[in-house]
């Protein structure tokens, strides 16, 4: 038997009303995320992505069409706090320490202190920033806020990560380094990871499969399976496999753009 | 001591090309010598038989110009002395003393502030979160602030007056009228001021609106609060000393002022008129030293 | 129940139009000393009005003519409940005259003492508050120029200028009176110091508002202070002197209307407001308020309405188109 889907969607729309018209950000999308999957949505501004995991977050609604999380319609899974959710810049408060701000999310959903304490410890472990723990967000670097970012999404232990271009904003380096921790982190925790970038070097390193995505409307184009090892590293980027993946998702993303310009 | 001040360039052409300390004592001496020059036309027409009595002379001119009883303008040193006199050799609780004018003014004015804070604050916790109270109350609270809304502090007291309030409560009430639209203002903003992102996050935690107001929109609207406050206690001041104008109060700065006014006493309203000066500035810095240990404790840079 | 209503705007017109015109008709009963049934009626048609400005509120429209529209009549309607439910507590309470008038007791006295009123308003408004707002903000505005191309004297004035911007000012009144007499001098004089310190301050800010980049542009063009000033400085700095302007709108009534408390010939806003008070001639002091407040509001949106073809490229106002 095929492992069990995290998310499920079926002919997928959304339509935003406003006083140029209606724009049609997702149009009949369909998708399945089994569980362990690494799945990126890669396309170009506009093309829908980051509305898409903003509808599995039920941070926006679908005009039409079923979507489930977990089995559940997704305003239930928010309600049972089935993910954790990484936005493109860290959204640290900055008046909270650092373990204060992954105490956040614990604090609402009513964690006890012994166990705040304990998770806090475990997931800044995570992203390797213990030690920092009494710092305030802005004495850390760009890169190591968006860290304790995940480690806040990490901290109530969801089955499902949803990442929207959590290191767009970082320098090329720093986000090389952030992938491979990533990838390391997801062989390590066995989460299913939703991933949304504009990458595709990043796209292809890190995904089990690769959804490429075009605007006018928002749809999906192209669904790439890889086949890289678990423990891969940087260095697969210079191999032919790697070249020939990045060479498909390229072809995709062109071809989504050649009737609209 | 004004080298002392300019940290970083501790030569003298340093100091004048760089720091505030030195310009600023300059100009307050430049002011003082007019200041003292002034005093010497101003009063000329009370001082002129005096000086003629005297068998005129320059010292004569500068000893009495600078030392009339009730003069037109009253030298600094007058006014110094008047408030060292009131201030120092009466005892505070006698209605001779400026301490203790200055108290019932203070009085009425922290009360009113604290009202009108609170006040301010739960209006604004209440607009942000109904849509129906923003769009109809919103507009007339910011039309509101056009209007002089001092000109009606004579009516608050007499009426809240004939109903039986009287003392400190009504003051306060003017005070507390001033203060709640800044307060009001600056919270709506300082509330709304979280990002979409950051409201996006308490909900991907299913937080409820009390958990987003006490863990995100309250600490991101305090420094939005502090801002208010300072223009609120200042505010609040002058609303306690208009407050005592109109009905001939017999206590608190304004009563000073308008006593001073009607038996010509100039010294009593420029001492009282420092006194206030003194009680403004004093409380706006008490409400700035909170700001800064509160922003300190929050993780603020230093 | 609202929610249906939010998809049916002709339905929410009429609830309110309906409900707000039977207000006014009870309005006109209240004088009767009316029982609880009619309290409890006007409970009822306060709350239908209230859920069908709640619904008119969070109507959403695609055509921007409509929502602005909607944004003048939610506050508008607010409004004209609020004056209709005090006439109907003061008439149908029967609370005296001497503790607060109702809106047709004070309408009536406005429009029988126009004369007085009018008389009031050039003494207090045209002959205080328009010169003294005119000559301080104008001294403000030089000695900020002054202080730009002199540092030294920046250094010294700006720190006094923020001390003073805090103080409460109107205390200087009494010496003015002292000095230039009970008649319109002295309350120039008043509004002359209240409103010179906030221009300073925003002027001087405004004028070190213009970024280092457009600096460093006019520089690599050769351009002389004037040049600068005229061409960059000025323009960036003008959201800086719009706020001292509508600042100063509101402290120069303020300043005015206070002034005359302490003295005054037997004309203006605050003498009249001072003495009514003194006879219980509340309706009076209403109708002066009321005045008072229709000059502030005009006087405050005439400066926003320059403002806003002066600085139209400001991104305030790009901003508040969005929304």
């Amino acid at each position: 038997m095929a492992a069990a889907s995290v998310i499920e969607a079926r002919e997928l729309s959304l339509t935003f009303e406003t006083a140029d018209g209606p724009v049609y950000a997702l149009s009949k999308v369909n998708l399945t995320v089994q569980d362990g999957d690494f799945v990126s949505f890669i396309g170009p501004s506009g093309c829908g992505k980051t509305t898409l995991l903003r509808v599995i977050a039920d941070l926006e609604q679908a005009s039409e069409g079923h979507i489930s999380v977990n089995g559940m319609k997704p305003d239930e899974a928010r309600r049972k706090r089935a993910y954790g959710y990484v936005f493109q810049a860290p959204a640290l408060y900055p008046w909270r320490t650092i373990e204060r701000n992954v105490a956040l999310p614990l604090e609402i959903m009513g964690f006890s202190a012994a166990e705040r304490a304990e998770r806090i410890a475990r997931n800044l472990d995570l992203v390797n920033l213990k030690g920092f723990e009494k710092k305030f967000p802005w004495q850390l670097s760009g890169g190591m806020q968006q860290r304790v970012s995940i480690a806040r999404a990490l901290a109530v232990d969801p089955k499902l990560l949803l990442m929207d271009e959590p290191f767009g904003a970082l320098d090329e380096i720093v986000r090389d380094k952030l992938n491979q921790q990533l990838l390391e982190l997801w062989g390590r925790t066995k989460k299913t990871v939703v991933f949304v970038t504009h990458s595709i070097p990043e796209a292809v390193f890190l995904s089990t499969h690769i959804v490429v995505m075009s605007p006018r409307p928002g749809r999906i184009i192209d669904v790439i399976e890889t086949k890289f090892p678990k423990d891969r590293t940087l260095d697969i980027r210079e191999t032919p496999e790697f070249l020939k993946v990045a060479h498909r998702v390229r072809e995709g993303l062109r071809q989504g753009h050649s009737y609209d310009d | 001591m004004t080298l002392a001040a300019t940290r970083s360039r501790p030569s003298l052409a340093g100091a004048f090309a760089h720091g505030s300390t030195l310009p600023v004592t300059i100009i307050v001496l430049i002011v003082i010598v007019v200041w003292y020059l002034a005093a010497i036309p101003m009063n000329r027409v009370l001082s002129e038989p005096l000086i003629a009595a005297a068998g005129g002379g320059l010292g004569n001119t500068l000893s009495i110009s600078w030392s009339l009883p009730r003069p037109v303008l009253p030298a600094p040193h007058q006014v110094l002395i008047e408030l060292w006199n009131t201030v120092f050799i009466v005892a505070p609780w006698r209605p001779k003393s400026l301490l203790y004018h200055c108290w019932v003014t203070l009085s009425s004015t922290l009360l009113g502030f604290i009202l009108g804070t609170l006040l301010g604050v739960g209006l604004a916790i209440a607009i942000v979160h109904v849509k129906a109270l923003s769009r109809s109350l919103m507009p007339w609270i910011i039309a509101s602030q056009t209007i002089p809304i001092l000109a009606i502090a004579p009516m608050v007291i007499v009426v809240l007056g004939s109903i039986g309030l009287t003392g400190l409560l009504p003051k306060s009430l003017i005070s507390m009228y001033l203060c709640f639209f800044p307060v009001t203002i600056g919270m709506v903003k300082g509330l709304a001021s979280p990002d979409p992102m950051q409201l996006d996050l308490m909900r991907t935690y299913n937080a409820s609106t009390a958990q987003v107001l006490w863990k995100l929109r309250w600490p991101a609207a305090l420094p939005f609060l502090f801002a208010s406050l300072k223009v609120a206690i200042a505010i609040a001041l002058v609303g306690a000393i208009v407050g005592e104008l109109p009905t001939g109060a017999q206590a608190g700065i304004g009563a000073r002022l308008l006593n001073g006014s009607y038996y010509g006493q100039t010294q009593q309203i420029w001492a009282a008129l420092v006194a206030a000066a003194v009680m403004s500035s004093g409380l706006v810095w008490l409400v700035g030293f909170i700001e800064r240990r509160v922003a300190l404790a929050m993780g603020g840079r230093p | 129940m609202i929610a249906s209503l939010r998809r049916n705007p002709l339905a929410v017109i009429a609830l309110i139009a309906v409900s707000a015109v039977l207000l006014w008709l009870m309005a006109h009963q209240a004088a009767l000393k009316p029982g609880a049934t009619f309290w409890l009626g006007v409970l009822v048609l306060w709350a239908l009005i209230w859920i069908g400005n709640d619904a008119l509120s969070g109507l959403s429209t695609a055509s921007p003519v409509a929502a602005r529209l909607r944004n003048l009549a939610v506050p508008a309607i607010f409004g004209v409940t609020l004056l209709l439910l005090w006439q109907l507590v003061v008439k149908g309470f029967g609370i005296p005259l001497v503790l607060l008038p109702a809106p047709s007791d004070i309408w009536a006295k406005l429009i029988t003492s126009l004369p007085t009123l009018k008389a009031d308003f050039i003494q207090t408004f045209l002959r205080a508050v328009l010169p003294g707002w005119i000559i301080g903000s104008l001294a403000g505005f030089l000695v900020a120029i002054l202080c730009d191309a002199w540092g030294f004297l920046k250094r010294g004035l700006l720190p006094l200028g923020n001390l003073f911007a805090a103080l409460p000012i109107v205390g200087v009144a009494p010496i003015m009176v002292m000095w230039f007499g009970f008649d319109w001098q002295s309350k120039v004089a008043v509004v002359v110091i209240m409103t010179f310190f906030p221009m300073l301050v925003n002027a001087v800010t405004g004028l070190q508002a213009a970024g280092a980049l457009e600096r460093d542009l006019m520089r690599s063009y050769g351009a002389s202070y004037l040049d600068t000033l005229l061409k960059l400085r000025l323009p960036a700095a003008m959201p800086f002197i719009f706020n001292a302007l509508k600042i100063n709108s509101t402290l120069a009534l303020i300043g005015a209307i206070v002034a005359e408390f302490f003295g005054t010939p037997i004309v203006g806003m605050g003498f009249r407001i001072s003495t009514e008070v003194g006879r219980l001639g509340l309706d009076m002091v209403w109708a002066e308020i009321a005045v008072a407040a229709i000059a502030g509001s005009a006087f405050y949106g005439v400066i926003a309405l320059v403002e806003r073809a002066v600085t139209f490229w400001h991104p305030s106002y790009r901003a508040r188109k969005g929304s």
